[in-house]
């Protein structure tokens, strides 16, 4: 396959960023997206070129570090898979791709198409936890959770925090990625003490990093690699409000 | 230099309760007074680091990756090991204790093993405290599923993800430290020399990956928790940022490098598709539990799957080890994959597979139960390989994926240098020759939550070397000697790229110390990893500068580390003449081709000490006694 | 958990979050909605005849003292709906930063994008309507008409203002557009006050479509009928 390849290039976050393109005469419709990217990267560096950097590790789907917007789409045209798990296939020969970083305010652009989403982990420190100290868990099957209650949760635990959300959101929302661990902890009997606290501190956290509203427009959803439902968003919504109006929530350490 | 284990007297059984009553402790309101430095994030590193925060200790958690949670970790995909006997199927701690022994040969520390087959029952208490949702049965409780190696079930699962849902359990457990105060995470920060002070480990040099800047950080411990160097053979299935360089470091600075021969082919792996390929995909060894492996008896046969009858079809595994069938442990399995492979009866393109079917679980269980258990796995084949594993067959082939050797450790996971502890697949102690599928998760975490966090207090009760600053002279030192090595990388006028280097390593090492290993095919790797060093430090190729975020860079250092360790690890292949789990030497093997142990000579743990550059690495050995356990021969038959 | 999450204990603090903003968007898009909803069940009373729809009118007009703490109420709703979705377009337009090159619309409907444009445009009809029927300005001779029981005639001034096609153009871009906007709007809202979980979601979604389609057809009726024909001064 022969490709065109425009890229988004900016040195650091300090100089200005502009679109480089390149063409790429030997890609494979078996290769990844990425694994072209690296062949493409390979001749850079052979030329003595700096490669275009991006983040990616796994390679497999699952760590969520692999952050690109793909023509328009974060993650590529394939729905249900990340970056790395999008195959040449998905692209004719002669096209041209253009890649872009995820843009959102909360996530400041570091070089090229690498961005940083430090953000999310802030709001996990806002409550996106169970507090409970090493050594003092109960015996595992002392509390048992339905079926149904803990499938639901392990459908919002699925989450691997790539931010792709936020990157498909006409307001650079992340009620997604917050919501699925606001309903992954509190949909379990475990996760039940810190609920209040848990959900409006996350959501305080998610608006003081630069998070826009939600719109529910439901890009979010449709690009999450691992097709997390909007409906969680509600059920945090749910929570928010019910916890707001209690007005006194106890938190469980100062 | 004499190796002292550190090993506590008394019965197996009561070792660890012994001990943790013998050690010392360090007062609640001294705790605050030290620091350590955890390296990694992985279930490990996040799990010791946010029990040490939780104990009171400033802790410094430091990783490659833009955030603690993308750690390799959460790439586990099939389970974790715990001796709860919630079937009722006969499982104990002993029976746990005794398989993990025996799946790794009798090449691990007994009470190693023991300890960690005891608190594997605290693990899943913890974690389902943490809110892991493990898979359930429709009564509420935990469900668990079977692996290879034992004939009990004892894994708990969370669908194919365990390893993510472990991972983030920890990584919210260490967020939560971070709000509380007592952790500091540095993420993008990458280890590149350890600072030694007195003989003591006191601190770490840290390069910033994306300012550039290079730091002394001083401790009053320091805690490797850095994973495994598989990705030494280029293709595995590890990540793209494991790397060896901190154990390497350590090594350099006096640590042991104990068995770095072990080295696990995973036999579950999708198949290798063209030379741009920049790492291979695990198959969760759960899928052995309904999926049956076969080649087609004759070789050549090109027919496609669904058209070979079943006289003509050779369930190799059920047929050569009936008890034990699908399930074998891994080395078994990958290299009974290999063997029919080199007979010419492999599948696809190129023969290097076999087939994975699932076509009697679907007639048996239905395709939906098939789908509700696997289902992510066979999407994620589809995506890969394009092709429906409900329909046809997968095809899998082994793949370089666990490292069961690491730096050594005594019985406190505290290296040969004081100070220096090391956890999770960064030490070598628990997995012997070969590691059981499910027990990498339940090592880590074991470690992390409740192992190190006690035996770490020991050494600071005692501190005899209080933490420098970083104006000692070790630190400059240390300092100026990453500097140099940086400015060595991005001078050299070279032509080949550090990723062409790697694959370079990594072939020589799979073709010579793969799946099975001779006496010349060492020797001549050893020779070829030693030239292929010399021509990366006057022909490698590294743009931009190391002020900046440079990836170009980043690679190229690891890769520098990865050709001196992977000489290291053809030594260690060479001098162990013996097979024993994934080490098999073709000179040594039963006359129906499986490892032929000698425990008379290689009953002992290799810990090999750095000799200095250019000079050959000094073997220590620990002789392995088993005081309970009786030494077999493994039969899986 | 730490400090700040506990200190959520004013309502204020609520409404400084995202959530809180989207609530009292949805709270008061509820009212707004409900009140199109008897507005369009007023307005289907032309079908009636003349004398239901002037019964209906006199009925509402003669009770002041709900009236106008009613309209009141209505206008701070409308003041707070339009005020805060101003306030939020601008503000998620800055949360994006840098835009993107390509531009894709992905999973999301044209509605959800352009919320903030059809509801100006609403609000904008909103006035106009006022301007038109209730308040007088553009055609003063509406509020003369009187019917044989000497009450305003509402019947008839509906019937002369739809009488030309420009005003019935007018009207039915101003109804489509709230068509449009509610297509949205209406899950959006559920969502918003999380009621929409789950099972309930994709029920939700087709809810609002349905409620949308029927307040344009409820509304656009009676002028298109005026149009028509169908409805006369006789």
């Amino acid at each position: 396959m022969k490709l065109t390849v425009r890229v988004w290039r900016q040195k650091n976050a300090r100089r200005e960023g502009r679109f480089a393109e390149y063409e790429v005469q030997d890609a494979s419709p078996d290769m990844s997206f990425l694994e072209m990217l690296d062949v493409l990267n390979e001749r850079l560096i052979r030329q003595g070129e700096e490669p275009i950097h991006f983040d990616s590790d796994c390679r497999e789907g699952i760590c969520g570090m692999c952050s690109c917007v793909i023509n328009g789409e974060a993650h590529g045209p394939e729905s249900q898979v990340t970056t790395c798990q999008t195959y040449m296939r998905s692209f004719k020969d002669g096209d041209v791709i253009t890649v872009e970083p995820f843009r959102a305010m909360a996530f400041p652009l570091i070089k090229d198409l690498v961005v940083d989403r430090s953000a999310l982990d802030r709001i996990i420190q806002a409550g996106g936890f169970i507090s409970v100290t090493t050594g003092s868990a109960p015996e595992a099957n002392s509390i048992p959770v339905s079926k149904y209650h803990s499938d639901l949760a392990m459908d919002a635990a699925a989450c691997i925090g790539c931010g792709a959300c936020v990157a498909a959101c006409k307001n650079a929302s992340a009620n997604l990625f917050v919501a699925a661990k606001v309903a992954h902890l509190n949909l379990l009997p475990q996760g039940g003490p810190e609920k209040d606290p848990r959900v409006l501190g996350m959501v305080e956290a998610m608006t003081s990093e630069g998070f826009g509203a939600c719109s529910v427009t439901g890009s979010c959803e449709a690009v999450c690699p691992k097709g997390i439902p909007t409906s969680f968003i509600s059920r945090m919504n749910h929570n928010f409000l019910t916890a707001a109006l209690k007005l006194r929530v106890h938190g469980p350490r100062g | 230099m004499k190796l002292n284990a550190n090993i506590p007297a008394g019965p197996l059984t009561q070792k660890w309760t012994t001990h943790k009553h013998e050690i010392r402790l360090v007062n609640p309101a001294n705790k605050r007074k030290y620091d350590i430095i955890v390296v990694g994030t992985g279930l490990a590193g996040a799990s010791a680091a946010a029990t040490l925060g939780e104990l009171g200790y400033n802790v410094k958690s430091f990783c490659v990756q833009d955030s603690a949670r993308r750690a390799h970790s959460v790439a586990a995909q099939g389970g974790i090991n715990a001796a709860k006997n919630y079937r009722n199927d006969g499982d104990n701690v002993y029976r746990l204790f005794y398989d993990t022994l025996k799946g790794g040969d009798f090449r691990a520390r007994e009470a190693n093993v023991y300890r960690l087959a005891e608190v594997s029952v605290n693990v899943i208490d913890q974690a389902t405290a943490q809110g892991v949702p493990f898979a359930r049965e429709y009564s509420g409780y935990l469900a668990t599923r079977s692996f290879g190696g034992a004939q009990v079930s004892r894994t708990f699962y969370a669908r194919g993800q365990t390893g993510q849902q472990l991972l983030l359990g920890a990584y919210q457990a260490l967020m939560a430290q971070v709000s509380a105060g007592t952790v500091k995470v540095f993420p993008r920060s990458e280890m590149l020399e350890l600072i030694v002070v007195n003989g003591h480990a006191k601190g770490i040099v840290v390069r910033d990956l994306i300012g550039g800047k290079i730091s002394s950080v001083m401790a009053d411990a320091v805690v490797l928790a850095t994973g495994g160097y598989s990705n030494v053979f280029h293709l595995t299935t590890s990540g793209g940022a494991s790397n060896v360089t901190a154990l390497w470091r350590a090594h350099r600075q006096g640590a042991l490098f104990a068995n770095p021969c072990f080295t696990q082919i995973h036999p579950t792996c999708i198949p290798v598709s063209g030379d741009y390929q920049s790492k291979l995909t695990l198959m969760s060894e759960s899928l052995r539990n309904d999926g049956r492996v076969w080649v087609p008896k004759n070789g050549g046969d090109k027919r496609p799957a669904d058209q070979v009858p079943d006289n003509e079809r050779d369930y190799y595994l059920e047929r050569m080890y009936p008890a034990y069938g699908n399930l074998v442990p891994r080395d078994i399995a990958s290299r009974a994959a290999k063997r029919v492979c080199d007979e010419g009866r492999g599948v696809g393109p190129g023969g290097r597979g076999v087939f994975l079917d699932f076509r009697d679980a679907i007639k048996r269980f239905g395709e939906d139960v098939v789908r509700e258990r696997y289902g992510n796995l066979f999407e994620m084949y589809h995506e890969i390989t394009n092709e429906n594993a409900y329909k046809t067959p997968m095809r899998i082939y082994p793949a370089v994926h666990y490292a069961m050797g690491g730096l050594w450790v005594d019985y406190n996971l505290m290296s040969n240098l004081p100070g220096l502890f090391v956890v999770g697949e960064a030490n070598f102690s628990d997995h012997g020759a070969n590691r059981l599928g499910a027990s990498a998760l339940m090592q880590g975490l074991s470690d992390g939550y409740f192992i190190l966090p006690y035996t770490i207090g020991n050494y600071l009760a005692q501190n005899q070397v209080k933490r420098p600053s970083t104006d000692v002279s070790e630190a400059k030192r240390a300092e100026q000697a990453v500097t140099e090595r940086l400015n060595k990388l991005l001078s050299i006028p070279g032509k080949r790229t550090p990723a062409d280097f790697h694959k370079h390593l990594g072939r020589i090492l799979w073709d010579h110390c793969g799946m099975a290993r001779t006496e010349a095919g060492l020797q001549q790797a050893k020779q070829e990893i030693a030239a292929l060093r010399e021509e990366f430090w006057r022909n490698v190729i590294v743009p931009g500068s190391h002020d900046d975020l440079n990836m170009a860079l980043e690679r190229a250092g690891r890769v520098a580390d990865f050709l001196e360790m992977g000489e290291l690890l053809c030594l260690d292949a060479l001098e162990r003449r013996e097979s024993c789990g994934c080490h098999f030497r073709t000179e040594f093997q039963t006359p129906e081709g499986e490892c032929l142990r000698n425990d008379a000579e290689y009953a002992y743990v290799a810990a090999w000490e750095f000799g200095g550059d250019g000079k050959p690495a000094v073997l220590h050995k620990e002789p392995l006694v088993y005081e309970e356990a009786h030494m077999a021969q493994r039969s899986y038959k | 958990m730490n400090q700040t999450s506990v200190g959520m204990n004013s309502l204020w603090k609520v409404f400084t979050t995202t959530i809180g903003k989207k609530a009292v968007m949805a709270a008061t898009g509820g009212v707004l909605l409900l009140f199109v909803i008897a507005h369009m069940a007023g307005n289907l009373q032309m079908f009636l005849g003349w004398g239901d729809i002037n019964n209906y009118a006199d009925l509402l007009k003669s009770h002041r003292e709900f009236l106008w703490p009613f309209r009141v109420f209505l206008a701070t709703c409308l003041v707070l709906h339009v005020s805060t979705g101003s306030f939020l377009a601008i503000d998620n337009r800055r949360k994006r930063g840098h835009s993107y090159e390509v531009k894709k619309l992905v999973g999301a409907s044209f509605a959800s994008q352009t919320m903030w444009i059809s509801g100006l445009i609403i609000f904008c009809f909103i006035v106009y309507h006022l301007l038109h029927f209730t308040l007088g300005v553009t055609n003063p001779e509406y509020l003369t008409f009187r019917d044989a029981h000497d009450r305003p005639d509402v019947y008839r001034m509906i019937v002369t203002a739809f009488s030309t096609a420009g005003t019935v153009c007018l009207y039915a871009l101003g109804v489509a557009t709230l068509g449009f906007h509610l297509s949205h709007g209406v899950r959006a809202m559920v969502e918003s006050l999380g009621l929409r979980m789950e099972t309930w979601a994709s029920r939700i979604d087709k809810t609002s479509l349905v409620v949308a389609c029927l307040l344009f057809l409820g509304f656009a009726s009676v002028p298109l009928a005026v149009l028509m024909g169908l409805l006369q001064l006789k």
